[in-house]
């Protein structure tokens, strides 16, 4: 079952802190997370199923955490299933492999949005993540009939700050379900937010109790750490070089967890065009591969593989990247029954409203 | 061949008709219990799983509510995570027009009906208080008088998304997008709409664009009466009587004996509204801390404050914003003259939402009535126990009514459409 109390989590934030080894020699894990909307293909327009065998196929494979991508506007005018929508589908089909959708805040209620990343984390007992994602564009902004914010990055801050105290608002011992009482909520221990930014305000509480993680785990791209503050940063690079360089000042910026991005192609004799996002690209042997993922370790806490041929790319990657890296000590699969958090080596945060009472006593 | 009725389970979770202090119950909130419940109801044969909405937890003079059972999922997200373990029910969601955007909803509500392979149901409510909107970016922004306007204007954003047939634009004082369609169409088609409200403008807006009425007139002659309008407007607006189902929200307690039923029902009904909160209704029109009074004592001898009443119930009616100190002068009449204590007028003067009490066969008989008369095509239910009140009525009122040739004995269809038989 799932833990709450602090005590459950054996894993304390990783042994190593921020500071970084300067030798090459590989560290204790690697965390290997998959982008999965590359899987949406055609087929799985029309049969769901499809989207429930990627996820499915690579828990089996052992990948850390699934992300599912997404956008206001898909590109180029494809079809796309809402991602939250798709990883809580995936939810109740899997046991131990983590879930992170992107959303995007410039072109949702900050509300229903804490409540549904919530929703998914109760789903999986505490599997869940969330990749922020702040679109823009006009055409994302008006799907909503937004005008854009004069300061888009101070509202990406708000709305990621709004989400975060909407998920403490209810402390974890806040049903007691006294029946001498009649009283089935602690009343002091659900709280309103009162948040006020610059474009909204938000009162609270959530609808929703506080997730099983207190806090989902929350992923950005490098571009927005400064004002989401992550738990992982995603970073880019144009090479292996540039990855580990990257890698190196995000986490001398202070990020909990740094996770390289990697473009993967191990099918011998697909097109070797280099992707348009200026993504890393392995091509090669899957040997190759399992060889490479071990000299990133040395900079990077994980990476998520995007494979560029998923059909083909995933089964190889589960049936010979990840049990290599297993054999060598560098990848362990999640276990079922512990949550994303735990899994990646990082604390459950306290409750700030409990922080703040406690204080007070 | 007879009509056939068709249930919904209708999962609130919150409010005072669920007895959480009851120790047969599952653990409301978690996951498990929703899988589990649903997977009764595909047992049972039933249409829908229905979620709630309350986009604010309710409060107490400005506190958290603290007596009844609250806390729930969003639904879109849950019903989601429940697709994945079923394969049968339908998935419905209440989801307000106020406060979401309807690009951003109809595709949620489009990407649930698609991994649930056709099955999912967008039960269209409306919001107005300024209380909820606190909680979203634009605040109390919708006049009461309007808010069936934009929820007009919503829905008919949100088909002209899920037809699919190109860029959709809105640009009025209520409405404002520009979006393309971006899920596929379902194995339905799009969701199936829902519309509980009674008022008129519900009532206008089910006949324009719903598959479905979710109405609150259980009781027979409010049935009939409630059916023959929908017919009529649904003519005006030049649909068939038949495109539209009729189920509303109500209740049962089933016994061995009429009589046990109906000591059953008043148990329940005595612990819904039990002395805790007899007191905690009479603080919201008191407006002041009530807990120094004994609940089975006389009425309260101070006097209210004057203002009307604090809306941050979250669910009080047009009608009972104003008014409250006369209210009050007649309960204090009411007491007096029948010598009610605290508890007992509240048992009093708190309506009784409409149930079907009964043995089994009582209850079958009943709604084997309904549907030969056609004044309703089924009903959703609220169980006042979880699992308890929904084994009840699959393991023993579903056999009766299949004996009685009005319930289905398997599925024929996959969609939620199909099982509603709707054209």
């Amino acid at each position: 079952m799932r833990s709450t109390a602090g005590s459950d989590y054996p894993w304390q934030k990783r042994a190593e802190g921020g500071t970084r080894m300067s030798s090459p020699q590989p560290r204790r894990t690697l965390h290997i997370a998959v982008e999965l909307d590359g899987a949406h293909t055609e087929a799985a327009r029309t049969d769901p199923r499809i989207l429930a065998e990627a996820v499915t196929g690579a828990e089996r494979a052992g990948f850390t955490f699934a992300t599912f991508d997404d956008a206001p506007v898909p590109p180029g005018g494809g079809f796309r299933i809402d991602a939250t929508v798709r990883a809580a589908y995936a939810a109740t089909r899997t046991v131990r492999i983590g879930l992170a959708p992107v959303s995007h805040v410039l072109t949702a209620e900050p509300f229903h949005l804490a409540a549904q990343l919530a929703s998914l984390d109760h789903a999986t007992h505490g599997r869940a993540a969330w990749l922020v994602g702040a679109a823009d564009t006009a055409e994302a902004l008006a799907t909503v009939g937004r005008p854009r914010p004069e300061d888009h990055r101070r509202e990406v801050a708000d709305v990621v700050e709004t989400i975060r105290r909407l998920w403490d608002s209810w402390e974890d011992d806040a049903v007691i379900a006294d029946v001498a009482t009649g009283r089935y909520l602690d009343p002091d221990k659900v709280h309103h937010v009162d948040f006020t930014g610059e474009t909204f305000s938000v009162k609270g509480p959530l609808i929703t109790p506080r997730p099983p993680q207190g806090s989902l785990v929350v992923l950005a791209a490098e571009d927005l750490a400064e004002v989401v503050r992550p738990d992982i940063v995603l970073v880019g690079g144009t090479d292996a070089e540039d990855l580990r360089l990257r890698a190196r000042q995000a986490a001398g910026s202070g990020a909990p967890l740094v996770f390289g991005e990697l473009e993967v192609l191990l099918v011998p004799g697909a097109p070797a065009d280099r992707p348009a996002n200026g993504r890393a690209r392995y091509t090669g042997s899957a040997a190759g591969l399992a060889e490479l993922l071990g000299e990133l370790s040395a900079d990077l806490d994980g990476v998520r593989l995007h494979p560029a041929v998923p059909a083909a790319d995933l089964p190889l990657l589960g049936r010979e990247v990840l049990p290599e890296l297993h054999r060598l000590g560098l990848h362990a699969p999640p276990e079922p029954g512990v949550t994303l958090r735990s899994t990646l080596g990082l604390a459950r945060p306290e409750n700030r409203f409990a922080a703040a009472s406690k204080g007070i006593a | 061949m007879t009509a056939q009725l068709h249930l919904g389970v209708f999962y609130t979770g919150v409010g005072s008709q669920f007895l959480w202090d009851d120790p047969a119950n599952a653990p409301h909130t978690e996951i498990e219990t929703y899988v589990s419940v649903a997977r009764t109801l595909e047992r049972g044969l039933f249409d829908a799983f229905f979620l709630g909405e309350g986009l604010r937890v309710r409060e107490n003079r400005g506190r958290v509510h603290a007596l009844d059972v609250a806390g729930r999922p969003d639904a879109i997200t849950q019903l989601s995570a429940l697709a994945g373990a079923t394969t049968k029910i339908g998935l419905v969601a209440t989801q307000n027009t106020t406060y979401n955007y309807p690009a951003d909803l109809a595709r949620r509500l489009a990407s649930l009906d698609f991994v649930s392979g056709g099955r999912a149901g967008w039960n269209i409510v409306t919001t107005d208080n300024a209380w909820t909107g606190a909680n979203f970016r634009h605040g109390g922004w919708l006049e009461h008088e309007r808010r069936y306007e934009r929820a007009t204007q919503f829905v008919e954003a949100a088909k002209a998304l899920w037809a699919g047939n190109g860029p959709v634009e809105a640009d009025t004082d209520l409405v404002r997008l520009r979006a393309e369609p971006t899920v596929p169409a379902s194995a339905q088609g799009r969701p199936v709409l829902f519309q509980a409200g009674d008022s008129a403008g519900g009532r206008e807006l089910a006949a324009r664009h719903a598959d479905v009425v979710f109405s609150a007139n259980g009781a027979y002659d409010k049935a009939a009466a409630y059916a023959a309008d929908l017919r009529e407007r649904l003519a005006r607006h030049g649909r068939s009587a038949d495109s539209v189902r009729i189920l509303p929200g109500t209740s049962v307690v089933l016994g061995d004996t009429p009589a046990e039923a109906a000591e059953r029902a008043e148990e329940i009904r005595r612990r819904q509204i039990n002395p805790q909160r007899a007191i905690a209704f009479l603080e919201q029109y008191w407006g002041q801390d009530l807990s120094a009074y004994d609940p089975h004592g006389p009425l309260p001898d101070i006097e209210p404050v004057e203002g009307e009443l604090d809306p941050s119930r979250g669910t009080i009616s047009i009608e009972h914003r104003t008014g409250k100190l006369e209210r009050i002068r007649q309960w204090r009449d009411l007491a007096e003259t029948k010598g009610l204590s605290i508890h007992e007028l509240v048992l009093e003067v708190q309506p009784r939402h409409h149930s079907f009490i009964g043995t089994p066969g009582q209850v079958a008989d009943e709604w084997a009535r309904y549907a030969r008369d056609r004044v309703v095509d089924g009903f959703n239910l609220s169980p006042h126990l979880v699992p308890g009140t929904i084994d009840d009525v699959v393991d023993r009122l579903v056999p009766q009514l299949q004996e009685r040739g009005v319930y289905r004995t398997a599925y024929s269809g996959a969609t939620l459409r199909e099982h509603l038989e709707l054209a």
